[in-house]
């Protein structure tokens, strides 16, 4: 153990003393170093200017490998790696394929001088954008690959196999043309005891993984860097082989089905089944950007027109003004509260009224029951209780400010947050106050309730744990802005979205913040769970699915404007409302769309399952049932 | 010898003795101590190998388990790594050393020390993303530092009632319940990716000639994936950290029966790497196991 230490210790004092070249030093009296251009895991390229052009700035590239072995061997195995790549770029000659000028060893590193490319690399590109790249740019770019793959594979004496087609190895330049760079993976792992460790990758082929390389090999490896492109899904984060898993057009529709099948047939697991020469796959592309005629219109016009509703209504039932809150079923009966400041009772077979109450505001949230009773919350800054069947009024309660979160019932009381930045507990039967609990800003999330702890988000972006007895337990407070959205505990986890951009994942008991999810814009949308993943809305027109233990996405699917309401699961389908009008039906596990229901105006509130039958109000002052 | 008994066996002869401190002590009565009370805590048990067949040990571990009761208590904490390492010249030794003592350093400093902070108000990341900062800091250390080697890295974090596991290579997590056991991480081996294509079935790839073949491993290059993913900590259950030394040749039934067979987790690892170096010892050997209380 102690022969490690001082080992270890002897690395790291080398190591500090390396370090990279500063701007200023001349390298062979001839390569000025402008500056650091980029660095990898063992070598750092800068750009340099070549100083034997005295009257014109010839600039170039300078890749420095730093050999930090201490092992004489391995030194001078990764010295030879490095000459073999600068041999192996002399004898080539492609447009597409960097020019090397020089090749010298400087006390502990090699450099090689080279073709300096004024341009991005594509995962650079890809990260730059935020949306799907252009189809019609992918294939251009694809079919410029073929070609110099086709070089390479050609080559004389012996072929080249280039082994590492990946976006990080394809520069595109200022002409738009694309250049591959990086001729040296031929890594060598040692083989140790254990076993031999192998490219990381994701792009490379399944036979690579048993030491063969062939022209095929390649093919498979653009396939794969085609499918990231075409996706913006990192193959290195998933497992490898997976692309059949992860079709391109179930997650960018604007692909063609012939771009699909040409880049399936290059990810085929055999490479027999692949295409034979990169010449094959080039006349594939061409091919096809002919027939689909995407290099001459890039676009196609998709999400033109009003959609059709593709599902009937079984009722739909009309009030005098907006419908924003969420309807709650109880025993055939809707109850919804709507702007006009009612709070309607409806047939929930045939929609016919039965009874209605008037408070003095609008009615935001969602009503409540305990099956007797019936509990609203109004902007009147009220409570009311009233009978389920008649809807006469039990009891009123007084908060100090306009009530925007929905009530809870939970062990004969009520819990509703208020803007009045009280957090009420309300006896269910009598409308007496039971405690109050003043926190930072106004309450517009409904509290959750689990095993004598309430749990509620605030507009001063705080996060709060009570227990039952009104002690503050824990209070998270690393949101950045207000938290509307309700909050889900699963599995001793807390699920809630917040203004600032996020969904937290917190570990209940202590108020652990576990993970964070980043979306486009803010959300108020509560979360929901069903097998494993947190579904979610966002004002970014987006729903998104989301995997609970890891917060990575899975899918998500736009909408044409915000999504402010929630979804809700039933059996294998999603539905979720949207600003844009619509009510969307999607597959729960792939995101994809199963039907629209248009209306005519906002989906604010988040529609409620009862009896194979989806409730919601629109903003078109309408509730609406339809079959599921 | 029961545990109980090897740990108060001697004790009354023992504490018959004056106390230094001149306070006077009963002897306990190691039968009025009933297991039921002393199950109320997180339990550790740690242990390890060379193998019967090979001559270096690379494999390394870590475990840190903090405890605590009382009202409004510091919540539980607990770091268990478990590293193998590979790689020529004894680099394997060396990155997997190297990984472990990076990833305690990181994880250590920011979410242990904030525990104890009265204000709570220190503005840290989510769980997951220092986990997987940790690891990839320890790739980071390999990769410049260990040239040609590496190393497998299981890390798992418990913080009160939720453990956050962050993973790369073939070592394992396993969950042991009363219901089932099952793996929790995901082996990052060629062989395990034939089998989850339907290319080879699990009985094929337990004698696989490449099976020890990585397709994700600490120390391969500058850009890390890392798996991170939270689960409740099992109640009444055992969190086994291992490396494939261990469950590579000790099948999982057996390690189930010798996990709830044993009177404490550190009788339950041993007797691990003895099942394990009965059957051969191939490779070295690590178990981390922990014991969490039902409530």
């Amino acid at each position: 153990m102690k022969r490690i230490t001082k080992a270890l210790g002897d690395i790291t004092t080398e190591t500090s003393q390396l370090g990279q070249l500063e701007p200023g030093v001349t390298l062979q009296d001839r390569y000025l170093v402008l500056a650091l251009h980029g660095a990898g895991g063992m070598s750092s390229v800068y750009r340099a200017r070549d100083l034997h052009f005295p009257n014109v700035t010839k600039t170039v590239a300078v890749k420095e490998m730093i050999n930090m072995a201490t092992d004489p061997s391995m030194h001078e195995m990764i010295i030879r790696n490095f000459e073999r790549e600068a041999d192996l770029l002399a004898t080539l000659s492609h447009p597409a394929i960097p020019r090397i000028y020089d090749y010298f060893t400087h006390e502990s590193s090699s450099y090689l001088v080279m073709e300096f490319i004024d341009g991005k690399d594509l995962e650079a590109v890809l990260q730059e954008s935020d949306d799907f790249l252009p189809e019609d740019q992918v294939v251009k770019w694809a079919i410029e690959l073929c070609d110099v793959l086709d070089y390479l594979h050609h080559h004389k004496p012996q072929p080249v196999i280039f082994r590492d087609v990946k976006p990080s190895n394809i520069m595109v330049d200022g002409y738009d043309s694309i250049r591959l760079i990086d001729f040296g993976i031929a890594r060598i792992f040692q083989p140790g005891q254990k076993g031999t460790m192998i490219g990381t990758d994701g792009y490379a082929p399944p036979e690579q993984y048993r030491g063969e390389a062939s022209p095929p090999g390649d093919m498979y490896a653009l396939g794969a860097t085609l499918h990231h492109l075409l996706t913006r899904r990192d193959p290195r984060a998933e497992p490898p082989f997976s692309f059949s898993e992860r079709p391109i057009r179930d997650i960018n529709e604007n692909v063609s089905p012939e771009l699909e099948a040409t880049i399936n047939a290059a990810l085929s697991y055999d490479p027999a089944d692949r295409f034979p020469t990169a010449e094959a796959m080039r006349t594939s592309l061409m091919a096809l950007a002919q027939e689909t005629g995407i290099l001459v219109s890039p676009r196609t016009a998709a999400s033109a027109g009003q959609p059709r509703n593709e599902i009937q209504e079984v009722w739909s039932f009309e009030c005098e003004d907006e419908v924003r809150g969420s309807p709650l079923v109880v025993d055939g009966v809707v109850y919804v509260g709507c702007y006009d400041n009612n709070i309607y009772a409806l047939d929930a077979k045939t929609g016919d009224f039965i009874w209605k109450f008037a408070t003095e505001g609008g009615i935001a949230s969602t009503p409540a029951s305990d099956g007797e009773l019936v509990f609203v919350a109004s902007e009147d800054a009220r409570m009311y209780a009233l009978s389920a069947d008649k809807g006469t009024l039990a009891w009123t309660y007084y908060a100090g400010g306009p009530i925007r979160s929905s009530p809870v019932v939970s062990e004969g009381h009520i819990f509703v947050g208020a803007d009045d930045a009280r957090l009420h507990v309300v006896n269910m039967f009598n409308g007496s106050a039971a405690w109050k609990q003043e926190v930072a800003g106004p309450i517009r999330s409904t509290p959750l309730i689990v095993d004598d702890r309430v749990y509620f988000g605030c507009e001063s972006s705080d996060f709060y744990c009570y227990d039952f007895r009104g002690e503050l337990k824990w209070r998270f407070g690393k949101a950045r802005r207000g938290i509307t959205s309700t909050p889900i505990l699963i599995e001793g986890m807390l699920y809630f979205g917040s203004m600032d951009w996020s969904l937290y994942a917190l570990e209940a008991e202590a108020g652990w913040q576990i993970w964070k999810f980043r979306m486009g814009r803010p959300t108020i949308s509560s979360p929901v769970f069903s097998e494993g993943r947190i579904y979610t809305g966002c004002a970014d027109g987006r729903i998104y699915a989301i995997d609970s233990k890891g917060g990575r996405e899975i899918w998500h699917f736009q909408t044409e404007h915000q999504v402010t309401g929630s979804p809700t699961i039933f059996e294998d389908s999603l539905f979720c409302g949207s600003v844009d009008g619509s009510m969307y039906c999607l597959d729960m596990r792939s995101g994809r769309k199963r039907w629209q229901f248009q209306t005519g105006g906002p989906l604010t509130g988040t529609p409620t399952v009862s009896d194979n039958r989806i409730y919601f109000g629109s903003n078109d002052h309408r509730v609406y049932a339809l079959l599921t | 010898m029961t545990f109980l008994q090897r740990l108060f066996g001697k004790a009354p002869t023992d504490l018959e003795q004056s106390d230094p401190n001149g306070i006077e002590t009963a002897p306990l009565d190691p039968k009025t101590i009933d297991w039921a009370a002393l199950s109320n805590h997180t339990l550790v048990g740690t242990s390890q190998s060379t193998g019967v067949e090979r001559a270096h040990n690379e494999d390394a571990l870590f475990s840190l388990l903090g405890s605590s009761s009382g009202e409004n208590s510091v919540p539980n904490f607990g770091l268990f790594v478990v590293a193998d390492g590979m790689g020529g010249h004894r680099s394997g030794e060396v990155a997997s050393a190297l990984s472990v003592r990076s990833v305690a350093h990181r994880l250590s400093a920011d979410p242990l020390l904030q525990l104890f902070d009265l204000n709570g108000s220190a503005d840290s990341l989510p769980v997951q993303d220092l986990v997987r900062r940790a690891l990839q800091d320890a790739n980071k250390s390999v990769v410049s530092k260990v040239p040609g080697g590496g190393t497998t890295l299981t890390v798992v974090l418990v913080l009160g009632n939720q453990m956050t596991i962050g993973h790369v290579g073939d070592s394992r997590a396993y969950v042991l319940t009363q219901h089932e056991t099952k793996v929790v991480t995901r082996d990052h081996s060629l062989v395990n990716r034939l089998v989850e294509l339907g290319q080879l079935t699990e009985a094929e790839a337990a004698v696989h000639p490449q099976r020890n073949v990585l397709y994700k491993a600490v120390g391969q290059g500058a850009n890390l994936e890392v798996d991170v993913e939270t689960f409740p900590v099992p109640k009444n259950g055992f969190l086994l950290i291992c490396s494939d030394g261990l469950w590579g040749v000790v099948p999982d039934k057996e390690i189930e029966r010798i996990a709830w067979g044993a009177d404490h987790p550190q009788a339950a690892c041993d007797e691990l790497i003895r099942a394990a170096n009965a059957a051969g010892g191939p490779d070295n050997i690590t178990a981390v196991l922990v014991y969490f209380p039902p409530t």
